[in-house]
């Protein structure tokens, strides 16, 4: 087949430089080849981006502030009051409440949908749960105002004002709902059938099965779910910056039926402020707070996301 | 041990002598809870159409649909959705121009060309975590990148706080997400669709346009589109790049208008739900019909595309 030609090696008569293709169409294989490169590439730069203006204002902020106002006894920027903990126990009280709503109505939903219903209503209920995540945020947060605080939370406690913690974690807590029941249900779809008919051959009935087989199988995926449910759940902000309270500023709190400060909610304060308050420390707290943010939400997706590896390397 | 005749061995008699004729009460209970919360959830959806509906009642049994076609205004009896219909429009024309093939072409290049190095698997991680970030973050990016350092550029007169700022930050928003959907329809697409194009002597590229592309556009197309669904009720952060204070131009051609100010629906339905007269919550449930609609809209040419043309192999 192969002989030489010239010096130059030929395959059943075709030369090398003529397997090769056309130089334009190599040309065009190459260009395309770097256009997407590029297009993934960007991803990378993005999240440079973020880190930087965020880190860029956050060193603004700790130059011009003075340190013992982050231990002051409220958040009120436009005061020079910047109590870290006051933001921070304003959203773990938020979260702690919302991912308390999720949890259960999350996961019974996911282990309803994997484990019990059938694939017809399986197709018919699952809509509720798509509908219920196209919902957005600012809309859950006029719900959260108009029913779940003088409907639910008022009821339930007399005392409570109309813009107070707890209504906003509940919102929180339904708006995250979906996120856990899907990755939950990912989670326990992933379980092997053989499992569960082995549970079913010893004559274990079908909640045994779910409780005792399913679950446990599938119980890195659904910490995974809570834990991204909690990340979700922090990060959220218009349904705290239009129910929490707290516009100008919050004392530190730990009642949840009263006015209150989330991260989130302090960065849309201080965002939504005059121009004036753009100036001075103020403006720059606003990078901090976002950096505080992005770091706990960041660590948090990170460690879901070695649950959800441990689930695909033991089944 | 009770024995069946086998002619009268129906299922339940089976079941029954399996489970000694004891009703699995526990059980009946155990999956009546589970529904629960599946109907617990479509109650909220229903109480929350209720409510918005409710309120939104006398705003539209007053002005009709010139609601929808009024100014921004600071009377309550003046104010309509028309700049914040118009600037939501425009912020998903930006989504559409630059997430759209800036993430299938990352999604291309991670699913096509990509070999398994530790630069791909650190992209593909990264892309990840972006998908994470809190839309909030996004708009501190905005505000950092696109209204301060490149503020002069997006919108000189507006001290960046122009359309264009906001729509490049939606854009970059939503570009995880639709890079992560892009995926897996090329995912799904079966190695053997590829190898056909690939034996006729295709290049790569020729492959992909010819044979991944057409394949996997049902449920690229899906993805992309209700990524867009999402966009479109994001408030965070176009607060943070300074939609809210903005009222779009009504004068002027269309790059007058990336470059001066604007207001998206739901910044509008934002402003008007944190006023505490009884007239603006009104308003802002009205937006807020608008903004479902819309969306549900969106969501459904989503679905219908999905059931059109969706294949499986």
């Amino acid at each position: 087949m192969t002989d030489i030609a010239g010096g130059q090696r030929v395959f059943a008569g075709l030369t090398l430089e003529e397997l090769r293709g056309s130089p334009a169409r190599r040309r065009r294989e190459r260009f395309f080849r770097g256009l997407f490169f590029l297009a993934a590439f960007l991803s990378v730069l993005i999240s440079v981006a973020i880190v930087l203006s965020l880190a860029g204002g956050t060193i603004d902020f700790l130059t011009k502030v003075k340190l013992p106002t982050l231990l002051a006894e409220g958040w009120f920027p436009r005061r020079d009051m910047f109590s870290v903990p006051t933001i921070l126990v304003g959203t773990l009280l938020v979260s702690l409440i919302a991912i308390l709503v999720a949890a259960p109505l999350g996961l019974g939903a996911a282990m309803y949908l994997s484990e019990f219903a059938s694939r017809r209503s399986r197709r018919r209920l699952k809509p509720i749960l798509e509908t219920l995540a196209s919902i957005p945020s600012v809309v859950m947060g006029f719900f959260a105002l108009r029913f779940i605080s003088p409907q639910i939370v008022q009821k339930f406690n007399p005392d409570a004002g109309i813009f107070n913690l707890a209504a906003a974690g509940i919102a929180v807590g339904i708006l995250v709902t979906p996120l856990v029941a899907s990755v939950a249900e990912d989670a326990m779809h992933a379980v092997p059938a053989s499992l569960r008919e082995a549970a079913v051959g010893l004559g274990a009935r079908q909640r045994v099965t779910t409780m005792k087989v399913v679950l446990p199988a599938a119980v890195s995926g659904i910490v995974a779910a809570l834990i991204l449910g909690v990340s979700r759940a922090i990060g959220e902000t218009m349904i705290v910056a239009i129910v929490g309270g707290g516009t100008g500023g919050s004392e530190f709190t730990t009642d949840i039926f009263g006015q209150g400060q989330t991260m989130t909610a302090a960065m849309t304060a201080l965002a939504s402020g005059s121009d004036a308050a753009r100036s001075g420390t103020a403006y720059p707290s606003l990078f901090a707070v976002g950096l505080l943010l992005f770091a706990f939400t960041f660590a948090l997706n990170m460690l879901s996301e070695r649950f959800v590896r441990r689930v695909r390397k033991d089944l | 041990m009770a024995s069946i005749v086998a002619a009268e061995a129906t299922r339940e008699s089976v079941r029954r002598a399996l489970t000694g004729s004891r009703r699995d009460i526990r059980g009946a209970i155990f999956r009546l809870l589970l529904m629960l919360t599946l109907f617990v959830a479509l109650g909220v959806l229903l109480v929350l159409l209720a409510q918005v509906v409710l309120d939104a009642l006398p705003v539209f049994r007053e002005r009709g649909v010139s609601f929808l076609t009024s100014d921004t205004s600071s009377l309550a009896s003046r104010a309509g959705i028309a700049q914040g219909l118009l600037g939501s429009f425009l912020l998903m024309g930006f989504v559409a121009l630059l997430a759209f093939p800036l993430g299938i072409g990352a999604a291309i290049y991670m699913e096509e060309y990509a070999r398994d190095t530790k630069l791909t698997r650190f992209i593909n991680t990264n892309i990840r975590n972006l998908a994470g970030v809190p839309a909030i973050v996004y708009g501190l990016l905005g505000l950092a990148v696109f209204v301060r350092l490149l503020g002069a550029l997006t919108g000189p007169d507006v001290n960046g706080r122009s359309l264009a700022a906001g729509g490049l930050t939606i854009a970059i928003m939503v570009l995880p997400v639709i890079i992560i959907t892009t995926s897996e329809a090329l995912r799904s697409v079966p190695k053997s669709i590829r190898e056909g194009g690939f034996g006729v002597g295709a290049t790569r590229w020729e492959v992909i346009r010819s044979h991944v592309l057409p394949s996997a556009a049902p449920g690229i197309l899906t993805g992309t589109v209700l990524a867009m669904a999402r966009a479109l009720g994001e408030t965070a952060p176009l607060l943070m790049v300074g939609a809210v204070t903005g009222f779009l131009a009504t004068q002027g051609g269309l790059l007058n208008k990336l470059g001066s100010q604007y207001t998206a629906l739901p910044t509008q339905i934002f402003t008007w739900v944190k006023k505490a007269q009884p007239e603006f919550q009104h308003l802002a449930a009205a937006a807020i019909l608008a903004l479902i609609v819309l969306i549900f809209l969106v969501n459904l040419t989503a679905i219908l595309l999905r059931n059109r043309y969706e294949r499986t192999w």
